[in-house]
């Protein structure tokens, strides 16, 4: 599942806001798939998790309650709620494990929609103040020339895509924001599967792609 | 051996947590973190009652995990901060938390004592890097993790410009990293 050949990392920015927990929850899936296949961003995220555990250690304190060790204690001895833990990796899968919790199975578990021009999306069930969605895109086919409203983080899960800026191939992450406009390409052997995620809707700029998005909640 | 540490202390307690369910070292790391843990989650916007409840499964969460504390990957004050944090995220935000897949164990399951070690004196030179930055910058790093705040509504409630904060924070970010060197 890990890869070392990923070029194109997570922000500082990403990192951060993803240790200290103030992601929308489709960004948080974004940062949990990438850094299950990039060990440069996982040693990346635990240095800002210690920056989190040393501020915790310095912030402070707040009496608890007289009586909030026992109640812990009692807690304790009625078993309380065990935390979901997260799943184990499995071997060849295209999808790192958290992806999988939300897709239900691997890449052959997704339930894709046409989108115009043989590109499919399914959208993803997360909080509503951010999107994600992923995206085939077939080999040598563009996704439409689309602008932001917000900012937009795309991870290669297969294949690749070439825009103006680079080539992305699988673990790679691209972070796009309000100006840029690009056209991926997906390009090479595999068809493209991306996962996009969007703090605003996309805005495509031709006719056809808008009135998709209109009816089709891209 | 190395003199104790209080962090070699408190990685003990959790030792002792798991292998003899000891009541007495948990109370020490109670005394010591549940108070920290309740002011987290008070600045990230809990009243008094929710995050008094909050601190306390955030312990009780402490005692049910112990045995996957790797005192190798994190210090007790940043575990206790992810199990705080991830409890914020469940509890103010009502959000799910998508976590990495775990890395696979190899066959040792024991920690390397000389990473436990480098790890412990990385975790004091994090808490005195941060407690030397300017404190414009310090606060904004506070305000970034403990706020629950993204940078334009950080900027929204400081008056800052959003340019101004994220050159502040990344400038906290430089400075960390150079002493850390």
């Amino acid at each position: 599942m890990r890869n070392g050949t990923i070029k194109h990392h997570l922000s500082d920015a990403m990192l951060m806001a993803y240790s200290a927990g103030t992601l929308p929850e489709a960004f948080s899936l974004a940062v949990a798939t990438h850094v299950s296949m990039c060990d440069e961003c996982r040693a990346r995220l635990a240095s800002f998790e210690s920056v989190g555990g040393a501020l915790l250690e310095d912030c402070g304190d707040v009496a608890v309650a007289d009586d909030s060790l026992a109640q812990t204690l009692s807690r304790i001895s009625n078993g309380a709620s065990q935390p979901i833990m997260a799943s184990a990796p499995v071997a060849d899968a295209i999808f790192p494990a958290p992806l999988r919790d939300y897709v239900g199975g691997d890449a052959d578990a997704v339930r894709w929609k046409p989108v115009g021009g043989g590109v499919r999306q399914a959208v993803l069930k997360t909080s509503s103040d951010a999107t994600a969605r992923l995206l085939y895109i077939p080999s040598g086919t563009a996704v439409p020339d689309h602008g932001h409203e917000g900012s937009e983080l795309t991870l290669v899960l297969q294949g690749a895509f070439r825009d103006e800026h680079d080539l992305f191939a699988r673990g790679d992450v691209e972070m796009a924001d309000e100006e840029m406009h690009h056209t991926p390409i997906a390009e090479g052997d595999e068809d493209c599967i991306c996962l996009a995620v969007t703090d605003a809707p996309l805005r495509f700029n031709a006719l056809l792609p808008r009135v998709a998005q209109r009816f089709m909640g891209i | 051996m190395v003199a104790k540490t209080r962090e070699a202390e408190w990685i003990g307690h959790i030792v002792r947590i798991h292998a003899d369910k000891d009541q007495t070292a948990f109370a020490e790391l109670f005394r010591h973190f549940a108070p920290r843990v309740k002011a987290f989650l008070m600045k990230s916007g809990a009243d008094a009652a929710l995050a008094e409840e909050c601190t306390q499964e955030v312990m009780a969460t402490l005692w049910h995990k112990a045995h996957m504390f790797d005192p190798a990957r994190a210090s007790v004050a940043t575990w206790i901060f992810t199990i705080a944090r991830n409890r914020k995220i469940d509890m103010l935000r009502k959000q799910r938390r998508p976590e990495p897949e775990d890395l696979p164990w190899g066959p040792e399951q024991e920690p390397d004592q000389a990473d436990v070690m480098a790890l412990q004196q990385e975790s004091a030179r994090l808490g005195q890097a941060l407690s030397r930055l300017p404190e414009k910058q310090r606060e904004l790093v506070e305000k970034a993790y403990f706020g629950d705040l993204s940078h334009s509504e950080i900027a929204a409630e400081t008056g800052l410009p959003l340019g101004t904060i994220k050159s502040r924070i990344r400038l906290a970010l430089e400075k960390l990293r150079h002493e850390m060197k």
